[in-house]
């Protein structure tokens, strides 16, 4: 083996060890409470629920749904996300809506 | 270089084992610490991996030939486009390359989850790794990359001349994405169901993971259709070959799950589907993986066949195992939260779509397993053929191209008579006037045609009159121009009208499959120059024999024998048509015996020639009689060893090569001077390239999906809208 390759070798070994190594090096930190989850999914079903009631809109607006059901569905999933709301104000989570494609 | 190589794979492996075991640890004991370095053991695997690929490529590039494999499937005549992709031809490096990627988009997943999904991800990611550290101790306990010879040969025996081939340069690795792309939601639902969070949320995370996967793998597949059209010279894009069925297979069920998971987002439906789906994707993943690397079933794709049967049992038993393991036992938080409102909803045609799916899945499942269940069962290793899969595939995909065009126009949780009736007028008019208008075209024979094209044009009506709607809301709205308000639609709306897109080109691939399959006419003829063939009114007359040879880097690279063709219809020239198949010369390159012979026993490429068009292509591949020079070539092997022979050591290698040209170019004048006759096929098969089209629309509208939405408009879209509700609620 050329000294070369044996340096490479153990550059690429420090480096490996150090990236791994480096979160334990800071102490060890407890995962986020429960609630953290709870906010996580919250979240993830607010952001669905948007675009469940703009996929309704569209749906109305080219023609596939009429008038009342348009009413009685929106009225449904618009009480579906204030509950969602509800929920996230008690865990004081106001993070703006996700990125997702509509 | 090798040594480096071989430590990186070693490291990878290790980082992998470490990366697992911290991983469940830090998620059973909630250390985000440990969470964190399971976390950066992934993107150390991700640097290794490239690592260990970028050095192989590097050593295809320069011809290295201490390394064995560079020395078994490249040559100094291999083109150099053709070097770089010989990696991933050879076992060792097809496994890199999946390690290499799966390492990549793992590492993507795992840092734009870093903040998120904190329950989930440090199961991901062990799952992610178990995969990494899989092919990793592969690659390190028995198909090493890195294996270097005692004593470099001058040259190397060269990739395998039907990947010579462009598509051939990125069908694996297209696939290779797809099967890897779709270890990410595997890894995510397996997580998922192990946390107990079932919920949207990893759906969303890995959406576009999936998609990306389906995209690949699509492209994958196309790809390999397209090579087998216009380089294996029997004049089909599908054989039912068991490798393409393995890639077909995850397509089938990633396609199922692409749409059903809309149906848990929405409605929080369908949770166990949606798991069983994604885990029996991941499986089959790695089982298509397995049968090209295996060799257990017999396929053109036999340049892969290997002995890693054992490993990639065990991984697949234990994948199979543990999916089931968890559906079982996470019924509990499976359970769907809604119940179908109606069976005439946007729900119910996924629904319908799923088992149309699946239905396909298993049908090709079955049939290309059945050669192992046959041998297991009866002792005898028996195929079944087109006709078998044909029997049961076209239903269930005039089916599913059916469901594609009512599905759109359908709204979620129930559709009113009143709606339905405006919603499928013009559809319905497209396909059924489609049927009528067909009817004196002599389609009575060719019924499963006939409905194809009757669901394409009601697929086409869907998407044309659900864009026309999209965009007359549009402008009713903001009173924008029609190209202004139909990119507006779009932008807004990119995953709806990026599936429309997706269906109707499915639609224009599906009527190219059944018109080119009902409708071909083909003809086998063995010609003398100046006969004819006829074929479905065109007239192709053997003009002449065409013969040379290819050289590359100073060496006989291959002997080309072929024909020119002169295409007439109706008396009116066409044009001309040059197929051709090339001869490679043997692999040790020693030429001791019968050195011309030996041009014409080893490996043989057709040179397919196509006059492809929107409504045919005219497609020929040439059959040389070469068994009528056997005589001229025995001759001249015979004078040549006994010339080599009195020389003895005072002829020069270069010396040896001149002698072979010569003697090569008097076999090509009498091939041309004096030619036999050829077999030569030839079809006339309408449509095949709405098949290409198609394909290319699809994925278009695959892009158009997964394009990230302009970030300010989403967000003012969903601000106005949590204004809107916050009023409601009082809040405002």
């Amino acid at each position: 083996m050329d000294v070369v390759a044996l340096l490479v070798i153990i550059l690429l070994l420090g480096a490996v060890v150090a990236a791994v190594s480096r979160p334990l090096r800071g102490g060890a930190l407890d995962a986020e409470s429960a609630d953290a989850s709870r906010v996580a999914d919250l979240l993830a079903a607010r952001d669905a629920k948007y675009r469940e009631i703009r996929d309704l809109e569209l749906d109305h607006q080219t023609g596939k749904l009429q008038d009342g059901d348009f009413k009685v569905q929106d009225r449904a999933l618009r009480a579906e996300a204030l509950v969602i709301l509800r929920e996230l104000d008690r865990y004081g989570a106001d993070e703006p809506p996700r990125d997702t494609p509509a | 270089m090798a040594t480096v190589g071989k430590a990186a794979l070693i490291f990878a492996l290790a980082v992998a084992v470490y990366g697992v075991v911290v991983s469940l640890v830090g998620a059973r004991t909630r250390r985000r610490d440990l969470v964190d370095s399971g976390r950066n053991a992934v993107y150390a695997l991700a640097a290794l991996t490239t690592l260990a690929f970028v050095l192989l490529e590097v050593a295809f590039l320069r011809s290295d030939f201490t390394f064995k494999t560079v020395a078994e499937h490249s040559s100094t005549t291999t083109p150099t486009f053709y070097k770089a992709s010989a990696s991933w031809s050879s076992q060792e490096g097809s496994l890199l390359l999946w390690l290499f990627l799966l390492s990549l988009w793992s590492a993507a997943i795992l840092f734009a989850t870093r903040r998120r999904m904190r329950d989930v991800a440090p199961y991901a990611t062990a799952i992610l790794l178990g995969f990494g550290a899989f092919f990793a101790g592969l690659l390190v306990f028995s198909a090493s990359p890195f294996q270097t010879l005692g004593v470099a040969p001058s040259e190397g025996a060269g990739l395998n001349p039907l990947l010579r081939h462009p598509s051939m340069m990125i069908h694996p690795p297209m696939l290779y994405a797809g099967y890897t792309l779709f270890a990410v939601p595997f890894a995510f639902a397996a997580g998922a169901l192990i946390a107990r969070r079932v919920d949207a949320e990893w759906i969303g995370v890995t959406r576009r993971y999936s998609l990306a996967a389906w995209f690949f793998l699509g492209i994958g597949i196309l790809l390999g259709a397209r090579w087998s059209y216009s380089e294996l010279g029997w004049g089909g894009y599908w054989a039912w070959d068991p490798v393409e069925n393995a890639s077909l297979l995850p397509w089938l069920t990633g396609t199922a799950f692409l749409h059903s998971v809309m149906i848990q987002e929405k409605r929080g439906m369908l949770k166990v589907w949606n798991a069983s789906l994604v885990l029996a994707t991941g499986v089959l993943c790695v089982l298509g993986t397995f049968l090209v690397r295996s060799g257990i079933l017999d396929s053109i794709h036999a340049f892969g066949a290997s002995t890693l049967g054992v490993p990639f049992v065990t991984l697949i038993g234990l994948m199979i195992a543990g999916s089931v393991w968890l559906v079982t036992t996470r019924r509990d938080v499976l359970r769907s939260e809604h119940k179908l409102d109606s069976a005439f909803s946007r729900e119910s045609v996924f629904l319908a779509n799923n088992v149309v799916l699946v239905g396909v899945a298993f049908v090709v499942f079955w049939g290309t397993f059945f050669p192992l269940i046959s041998e297991a069962v009866t002792g005898t290793k028996s195929a079944v053929g087109p006709p078998w899969f044909d029997q049961y595939t076209v239903p269930l995909v005039i089916a599913l191209v059916f469901l594609s065009g009512i599905g759109p126009v359908i709204a979620w949780r129930r559709q009113t008579r009143a709606t339905a009736r405006k919603s499928f007028l013009w559809p319905a008019v497209a396909g059924i006037g489609t049927l009528v208008v067909l009817l004196p075209f002599g389609v009575f024979d060719r019924p499963a045609a006939w409905l194809m094209f009757g669901a394409g044009a009601l697929v086409t009506g869907t998407v044309v009159q659900e864009f026309a709607r999209g965009v007359r809301a549009r402008r009713a709205m903001s009173s924008e121009s029609v190209p202004v308000a139909l990119v507006s639609l779009v932008r807004r709306n990119r995953r709806r009208y990026g599936g429309y897109i997706i269906h109707l080109g499915m639609a224009l691939l599906f009527v190219g499959v059944a018109a080119s399959s009902a409708f071909e006419e083909a003809k086998d003829a063995r010609l003398s120059p100046g006969q004819a063939v006829n074929v479905d009114g065109y007239t192709l007359t053997y003009a002449k024999p065409t013969a040379r040879i290819d050289s590359e880097a100073g060496r006989i690279e291959r002997i080309v024998f072929g024909a020119e063709l002169r295409v007439t219809k109706d008396g009116e020239a066409v044009g001309v048509l040059k197929p051709s198949r090339g001869f490679y010369p043997p692999d040790d390159r020693t030429f001791a015996a019968n050195p011309i012979a030996s041009f014409f026993e080893g490996e043989a490429t057709s040179e397919v020639a196509m006059d492809a068009g929107l409504r045919k292509d005219l497609w020929t591949a040439v059959s040389p009689d070469v068994g009528a020079l056997d005589g001229r070539i025995r001759a001249l092997d015979e004078g040549f060893t006994k010339g080599i022979a009195q020389a003895g050591d005072q002829i020069a290698p270069a010396q040896v090569g001149a002698l072979i040209g010569q003697a090569l170019n008097s076999v090509l004048r009498s091939y041309t001077d004096d030619p036999p006759p050829a077999t030569f096929r030839v079809i006339a098969s309408p449509m095949v390239t709405w098949i290409w089209l198609g394909g290319i629309i699809v994925f278009l509208g695959a892009i158009v999906s997964m394009w990230p939405p302009p970030k300010g408009a989403t967000r003012r879209a969903d601000a106005k809208l949590l204004a809107r509700v916050s009023r409601e609620l009082g809040r405002a």
